[in-house]
C-alpha cells in the first residue's frame, strides 16, 4: 500500500470512531465462539444478546447526543424508573397500552426539560445538575409507588423484547429491538443531515463560535437533554416490559452503563464527537462480555473487572488513534 | 574586536511526518549575546524546528551543537535542565497559583519536604530583577494578571528553574500593544547584555529590525537566507519569506462610498468601551487604531450582541436598537473574532461545517442539510481564498494560522453580510495571507460591503483603511482620513497624548 492510500485509511479510520469497537466485537465473538463452541454461537443467544442490550440501546442513543452537545446526563436510570413506574400507573388506572407508554415517555421528557433549564439558566455543570436530577427523579419514582413495586394487568408492552412466539418468527427480531434499529437511524441522520445535528456539533465543538455563528445554544441545549430523556422514557418502555411491573429501584446504576457504551464507541466528555453506531456496539460489547463470561462460567466480579478494562483500553486506543493523525 | 563565541550551531537538520517533509537541510548559529530572528511564512518550518531544539521531537537527520557539545535532548525537561528554554505563543502558567508559585514550579526550595517561601520568594525576586520588572507582586494570582504580565513571569521562570543559556521566545508580541513590546524589548536587550541568546520568531519585519542583531529566513523548510539585520532592507528579508516579490502589499483602490449602513453613537458597555460613535458607509473602510486593551474588541462585540451593553444607540441598515449575535447576522452584520481558536472557528469540526455554519439554511430542503451540498458551498469560498487544505472535510484544527483565518472569513462570505467587523484579522499569519486578505478586504469595499476594522499593526491600519479613528482608555475619536494620518500621529493618540 502506497504511504498516501495509507494516509487516506488513517483519516477515514479518523472519521468513524465506531470502525475500531466494531472489529473488537466480532474478534471476541470469534473467542467466544472457540471457547464455548456448543452455546455461544447460536442464533438464540445472539438473539438474546441482542435483546438485552435493547434497554442500554435506545438509552445510549440520547446520551450520545448529550456527550457531543460536552454535558453528561446521571439522571437516566432513575428516568428509566420512574418511567416503569409511570406505565403500570396508567395502566393500572385503565389506560390502553398506547397511552400508558406514551404518557411514561411525555414524563420522562419533562425529567429531560428540568435538566436543561437548569442547565442553562443557573449555569450549573451538567455533572451536577443531573447528579441532583438523579436523586430527585428516583425519589420521586419510589414516592409516587409508595415504595413498592406496581402491578399492571397484562398487555403487548409486555412482549416488546421477549422471544419471539412461534407464530411471529418472520419479525425476526422482537418489536423492540426494531424500534431500537428505526431510532438509531432516525438519530444519526437527524445528527448528520440536519441544522439542528450540525448545530449540537458545533456546542459541543466550540460554544463561543456557535454563538458568534448565531445558534441558539440555550436551545440547542435544552432540546438535545428533552431527547435524550424522551429517548431513556422509550428505554423505559422497554424496561418495563422486562420486568411486567412498575419497579421504581429498577436500573440503579444504568447511567453508567449507557455512558461507558457512548464512550467506548468513540464519544468524548469534552463534547464534539460521539457516534450512535459506535455507542450500540458499545452496548453490544459489554452484553457480549457478561453473555461470554457466564457462558465460560465466569464469576460476576471477573466479567466486571473485564468490562472495566475494556473501557479503559477503548478510550486509550481512541486516544492513540487521534495523536496519530494529529501530527 | 574578536568574534563572540558561537552558542548554538544547527548543521542540516531534517525532518519528515510520512510524506510530508516540515525540515529539509537547516542550518543556523546564534553567538553568545546574539538575538537571532528566526522569519518565515506559516508552514515554513519554524515550529517544527523550535521542537527539535526544545526537545520535544528528534530529528531524523543532522546535528545541534551547544557550546561546542552534542546537543541532543531527550525531552522539553531535558532541553530546560541543559539551558535551552522556551516561551511558546500560547502562555503555560497555573492561572490559580500566584506569581512566586509559578516562576519555581516544579522546581520549590524545600526543607523535609516543605516550601521553604522566603528562599522560594527571593529566587523569584532575582528572576524578576534580570528582568528589571520587580513592580510585578509575588503574591498575584498569575491569572489575575494581564497576558504581558503573564509572558514576562513566564520568561522569568525560564530564567529561574537553570542555567538558560538560549532562550525561544515564540511570537512574544502577538497580543501586546506597543507600550508592552516596548517593555519586553528592554528585558531582552538586558539578557542579551548578560551574555544571554534569544532566538526571536516573528512575523513583524518591524520588530525584527528593532530588536534582532541577525535573522535567518526559513522557508519550505529549508534555510534560504541570514544575515545582519543592519545591513539587510525589509523589503529582501520579505522577498526571502515569500521567494516572490510582494510589491503590492496593501492594494489601495480608489473607493466610493454609498449610504450609511451602520451609525452607533455613544455606545458604553459594562467596563468598556466608555463613549464611542461613529458611522460607516457602503463601500469603504473604517479602522479602529489603539493600545490593546482600549476597549476597540468590547465596541465591536457589543456591536455585534456578544457583550452587553450599558448605553448608547445603535443603527444596522433599517434596524435600529440592540440584538442577539443571530439577528444582527440576519440584519447583515458579521463579526470575525481576534481569538481564532477559542471563539472563532471551531476546531474539531471540518472547514465545510466552519464555512457554513451560521448559515445552513438553503442546503437542502427544509431542516435538512445535504453534506455534499454543504461541501460545494464551502468549496467555493475556500477556492476565492485560497484555503490550503486536503478537502473540506478536514479538521480546521490541523491548517496552518493563516488558513483558520481564512477559514473564518469565508463564513461571513458565505453567509453574504454587508457589514464586516474584523477583529486583528490577520494577527499571527504568515505575510502571504496576509496580503490575500488586504486584497479580500479591497474587494469586499469595491463590492459595496462596508468593514469596521480593529488592528494593532498600524502599517496595515494606514495601508487599507479609507477612514482611521483611535480608541484611547474607552472613548472612541472622530475618524479621519487615513490619507491626513501618520503611523507617529496614530501612536500619539492612541497613547492619549494627541
Amino acid at each position: 500500500m502506497s504511504t498516501d492510500s495509507k494516509h487516506a485509511v488513517a483519516r477515514w479510520l479518523a472519521r468513524n470512531s465506531w470502525v475500531g469497537p466494531l472489529v473488537a466485537l466480532l474478534l471476541l465473538y470469534a473467542l467466544f465462539a472457540v471457547l464455548v463452541p456448543d452455546t455461544f454461537p447460536t442464533a438464540g443467544n445472539v438473539r438474546t444478546m441482542i435483546r438485552q442490550t435493547t434497554v442500554v440501546g435506545i438509552a445510549a442513543l440520547g446520551m450520545t447526543l448529550v456527550v457531543i452537545l460536552g454535558g453528561i446526563d446521571l439522571s437516566v436510570g432513575s428516568a428509566v424508573a420512574l418511567t416503569t413506574v409511570v406505565i403500570a400507573f396508567l395502566l393500572q388506572a385503565g389506560a390502553g397500552p398506547v397511552s400508558a407508554a406514551l404518557g411514561g415517555v411525555f414524563v420522562a421528557a419533562l425529567c429531560g426539560l428540568f435538566n436543561g433549564v437548569l442547565i442553562t439558566s443557573l449555569r450549573v455543570m451538567p455533572f451536577i445538575v443531573t447528579l441532583g436530577a438523579m436523586g430527585i427523579i428516583r425519589g420521586a419514582a419510589k414516592g409516587l409507588a409508595h415504595e413498592q413495586k406496581i402491578d399492571a394487568p397484562v398487555t403487548w408492552l409486555n412482549n416488546l423484547i421477549a422471544e419471539l412466539p412461534a407464530g411471529s418468527k418472520w419479525q425476526i427480531l422482537p418489536t423492540g429491538v426494531w424500534l431500537l434499529i428505526v431510532l438509531a437511524v432516525v438519530v444519526s441522520a437527524l445528527l448528520h443531515y440536519t441544522r439542528f445535528g450540525r448545530h449540537i456539533f458545533a456546542v459541543g465543538s466550540n460554544e463561543q463560535t456557535a454563538r458568534l455563528c448565531g445558534v441558539n445554544v440555550p436551545g440547542v441545549k435544552i432540546a438535545v437533554y428533552v431527547i435524550a430523556s424522551a429517548l431513556a422514557g422509550l428505554a423505559g418502555i422497554m424496561q418495563f416490559s422486562r420486568l411486567t411491573v412498575g419497579d421504581p429501584t429498577v436500573a440503579t446504576g444504568l447511567e453508567l452503563d449507557v455512558i461507558a457504551a457512548v464512550v467506548i464507541g468513540g464519544g468524548t466528555l469534552s463534547g464534539g464527537e460521539g457516534s450512535i453506531l459506535g455507542a450500540i456496539v458499545g452496548a453490544m460489547l459489554m452484553t457480549e462480555i457478561k453473555t461470554g463470561g457466564t457462558h465460560l462460567g465466569l464469576s460476576n466480579w471477573v466479567q466486571e473487572i473485564i468490562t472495566g478494562v475494556i473501557i479503559i483500553v477503548a478510550v486509550a486506543l481512541d486516544r492513540l488513534r487521534h495523536r496519530r493523525v494529529g501530527t | 574586536m574578536s568574534e563572540p563565541p558561537l552558542r548554538l550551531r544547527i548543521s542540516d537538520i531534517s525532518k519528515r511526518f510520512g510524506p510530508t517533509v516540515a525540515l529539509d537541510g537547516v542550518h543556523l548559529s546564534v553567538a553568545a549575546g546574539e538575538v537571532h530572528a528566526l522569519v518565515g511564512e506559516n508552514g515554513a518550518g519554524k515550529s517544527t524546528l523550535m521542537k527539535v531544539l526544545s526537545g520535544a521531537l528528534a530529528p531524523d537527520r543532522g546535528e545541534v551543537h551547544l557550546d561546542g557539545a552534542l546537543y541532543r535532548p531527550r525531552d522539553p525537561l531535558d532541553a530546560r535542565r541543559r539551558g535551552v528554554a522556551m516561551v511558546y505563543q500560547e502562555l503555560s502558567l497555573a492561572p490559580h497559583l500566584s506569581v512566586a508559585e509559578n516562576i519555581l514550579l516544579g522546581a520549590e526550595p524545600t526543607r523535609a519536604g516543605v516550601v521553604r517561601r522566603n528562599e522560594r520568594d527571593a529566587r523569584a525576586r532575582r528572576a524578576l530583577e534580570q528582568l528589571d520588572r520587580v513592580d510585578i507582586p509575588l503574591d498575584t494570582r498569575a491569572g489575575d494578571l494581564p497576558i504581558a504580565v503573564q509572558q514576562v513571569v513566564e520568561i522569568a521562570r525560564s530564567l529561574a528553574q537553570s542555567d538558560t543559556r538560549v532562550l525561544i521566545l515564540d511570537e512574544p508580541t502577538s497580543s501586546l500593544s506597543d507600550h508592552d513590546v516596548r517593555r519586553l524589548f528592554d528585558a531582552i536587550r538586558r539578557l542579551r547584555a548578560s551574555g544571554l541568546s534569544v532566538i526571536y520568531i516573528s512575523h513583524v519585519l518591524e520588530e525584527v529590525q528593532t530588536i534582532a542583531d541577525r535573522f535567518t529566513v526559513l522557508r519550505d523548510g529549508a534555510t534560504v537566507g541570514t544575515g545582519a539585520v543592519g545591513a539587510t532592507p525589509a523589503s529582501d528579508i520579505v522577498r526571502m519569506m515569500a521567494g516572490r516579490q510582494l510589491d503590492q502589499l496593501f492594494p489601495r483602490s480608489p473607493h466610493t462610498p454609498g449610504e450609511t449602513i451602520l451609525e452607533f453613537t455613544d455606545v458604553a458597555g459594562i467596563v468598556k468601551p466608555e463613549a464611542a460613535s461613529l458611522a460607516v458607509r457602503r463601500g469603504e473602510v473604517v479602522g479602529i487604531g489603539g493600545l490593546v486593551g482600549a476597549g476597540r474588541t468590547e465596541l465591536l462585540r457589543a456591536i455585534f450582541g456578544l457583550d452587553p451593553v450599558k448605553r448608547g444607540s445603535v443603527r444596522v441598515a433599517a434596524w435600529t436598537g440592540w440584538a442577539t449575535p443571530r439577528r444582527r447576522l440576519n440584519q447583515g452584520m458579521g463579526l470575525a473574532s481576534e481569538d481564532r481558536k477559542g471563539e472563532g472557528l471551531a476546531l474539531a469540526m471540518s472547514v465545510a461545517d466552519n464555512i457554513t455554519l451560521s448559515k445552513l439554511a438553503g442546503l437542502g430542503p427544509g431542516f435538512v442539510v445535504v453534506p455534499a451540498r454543504q461541501r460545494a458551498a464551502a468549496a467555493r469560498w475556500s477556492e476565492r481564498l485560497r484555503v490550503r487544505c486536503h478537502d473540506m472535510s478536514q479538521a480546521v484544527r490541523e491548517l496552518s494560522g493563516g488558513n483558520q483565518q481564512k477559514v473564518a472569513l469565508a463564513r461571513l462570505l458565505h453567509h453574504d453580510v454587508d457589514v464586516y467587523l474584523l477583529d486583528e484579522p490577520t494577527r499571527g499569519i504568515d505575510v502571504g495571507s496576509k496580503a490575500e486578505i488586504y486584497g479580500l478586504i479591497d474587494a469586499l469595499a469595491l463590492a459595496g460591503k462596508a468593514v469596521l476594522l480593529v488592528s494593532s499593526y498600524l502599517p496595515e491600519l494606514l495601508g487599507i483603511c479609507d477612514r482611521i479613528s483611535v480608541m484611547h482608555r474607552g472613548r472612541l475619536g472622530p475618524a479621519r482620513p487615513a490619507s491626513e494620518l501618520t503611523e507617529h500621529a496614530v501612536l500619539m493618540e492612541a497613547t492619549g497624548q494627541a
